[in-house]
C-alpha cells in the first residue's frame, strides 16, 4: 500500500479536481434541475461510507475468529472513516431533501435507519474509546452488527414506501442516461480512492500508536 | 390585573386581525408558477452541499496529521528519557 500510496494520492487530487467539471457537463435531471447535481457527492459518500464498512466488518471478522491484530488495526481505521463517509451522506442529503421534498428530515425507513447506522458507528468508536480492556472484542462484535445492518440500509427504499428515491434509480441510470452514470462512476471512483487513501493514512497512525504503547510497556517493565 | 388581561385580548384580537392566514391552495401548483418569495434557490443549498464534503474531509486528515504529530512527539520524549537513563 505504501508504493501505491503517492500514485493514488496524485490520481484521487487530478479526479477530484476534475469531477466538478464532470458534474457541471453531467445533463439536468428533468423535475428537480441543479439541485439533483448534489447527486454526484450525495450518493459516492455512501458508496465510501460502505466500502469502508465492508472492510470495518471483514477486518472484525478476523481478529474475532482468528485474533489478527494487524485486522484489529484495520477494522478500528475503517470504521471512523466509514463514521466520517456517513456523515458526508447525512449532511448532504438534507440539502438535497430541502429543495426536492420541502424539509430537511423526514422520519421514514432509509433516512432513519441512515442515523441508526451513523450512531453505531459513532457507538463503535467511543465503545474503542473509552471501553477498557476486552474493548477491541465488543467492538469488533458491534462491526459486524453494523456491516449486517447496512444491508437493511440500503435495502429499506426497496422494503418500505419511503419518499426517499429507490435503489433502482442508480442501478438503471444508464440505460436512461449514460452521461449521468459516467459522472457518477467518475466521482463514486474518486471517493473509493480517497478511502484507499485515508485508510492508508489512519492505519499508519493505528501501527505508530502500537508502537508507542509497546515501548511504554517495555519501559515499564 | 383585568385591564391587564382586557389589554392582552385585545392586543391578541388585533395581531389576529393582521395575521390572518392565507387563502387554503385548492388544487395542485407547478413549482415554477410559485411566486418569487415561495421560491427556494438550488445554487447556495448545492455549494453548501460540496462545501461541507471538502470540509469534513480536510478536518478529518487534519485530525490524523494532528494525531500523528501527537504520537510522534511521545516517541521522541520517550527515546529520549531512555537515552538519559542509559548514561
Amino acid at each position: 500500500m505504501r508504493k501505491v500510496f503517492v500514485p493514488l494520492l496524485v490520481l484521487a487530487a487530478v479526479m477530484f479536481a476534475y469531477a466538478p467539471v464532470m458534474v457541471a457537463n453531467a445533463p439536468y435531471e428533468s423535475t428537480m434541475l441543479l439541485i439533483q447535481k448534489i447527486f454526484y457527492f450525495h450518493v459516492p459518500s455512501w458508496i465510501g461510507m460502505y466500502s469502508a464498512l465492508l472492510v470495518c466488518g471483514v477486518a472484525s471478522a478476523l481478529y474475532l475468529f482468528r485474533g489478527d491484530v494487524r485486522a484489529d488495526r484495520i477494522a478500528v481505521s475503517a470504521g471512523e472513516i466509514a463514521a466520517v463517509f456517513g456523515l458526508m451522506g447525512l449532511t448532504t442529503g438534507p440539502l438535497w431533501g430541502r429543495k426536492a421534498w420541502g424539509v430537511w428530515w423526514q422520519w421514514d425507513a432509509r433516512l432513519t435507519t441512515a442515523l441508526l447506522l451513523e450512531l453505531i458507528l459513532v457507538g463503535y468508536l467511543l465503545v474503542r474509546k473509552y471501553g477498557g480492556p476486552g474493548a477491541e472484542k465488543l467492538s469488533a462484535g458491534l462491526a459486524l452488527f453494523g456491516m449486517v445492518d447496512s444491508i437493511f440500509v440500503y435495502k429499506s427504499v426497496d422494503w418500505w414506501r419511503t419518499i426517499h428515491p429507490q435503489t433502482s434509480v442508480v442501478l438503471t441510470l444508464g440505460r436512461y442516461s449514460p452521461a449521468m452514470l459516467s459522472a457518477l462512476a467518475f466521482c463514486g471512483l474518486a471517493f473509493v480512492l480517497l478511502f484507499l487513501i485515508l485508510l492508508s493514512l489512519r492505519v499508519g497512525l493505528a501501527e505508530q500508536e502500537a508502537a508507542l504503547n509497546e515501548l511504554y510497556l517495555a519501559e515499564e517493565d | 390585573m383585568g385591564k391587564f388581561a382586557t389589554l392582552i385580548c385585545v392586543y391578541l384580537f388585533t395581531v389576529d386581525l393582521f395575521a390572518q392566514a392565507p387563502p387554503g391552495q385548492g388544487q395542485f401548483l407547478p413549482v415554477e408558477q410559485l411566486p418569487p418569495t415561495e421560491q427556494l434557490p438550488a445554487a447556495p443549498l448545492l455549494i453548501v452541499a460540496y462545501a461541507i464534503v471538502w470540509v469534513i474531509a480536510m478536518a478529518y486528515i487534519w485530525s490524523i496529521w494532528r494525531r500523528l504529530g501527537k504520537v510522534e512527539h511521545d516517541m521522541r520524549q520517550l527515546e529520549k528519557r531512555q537515552s538519559q537513563r542509559t548514561r
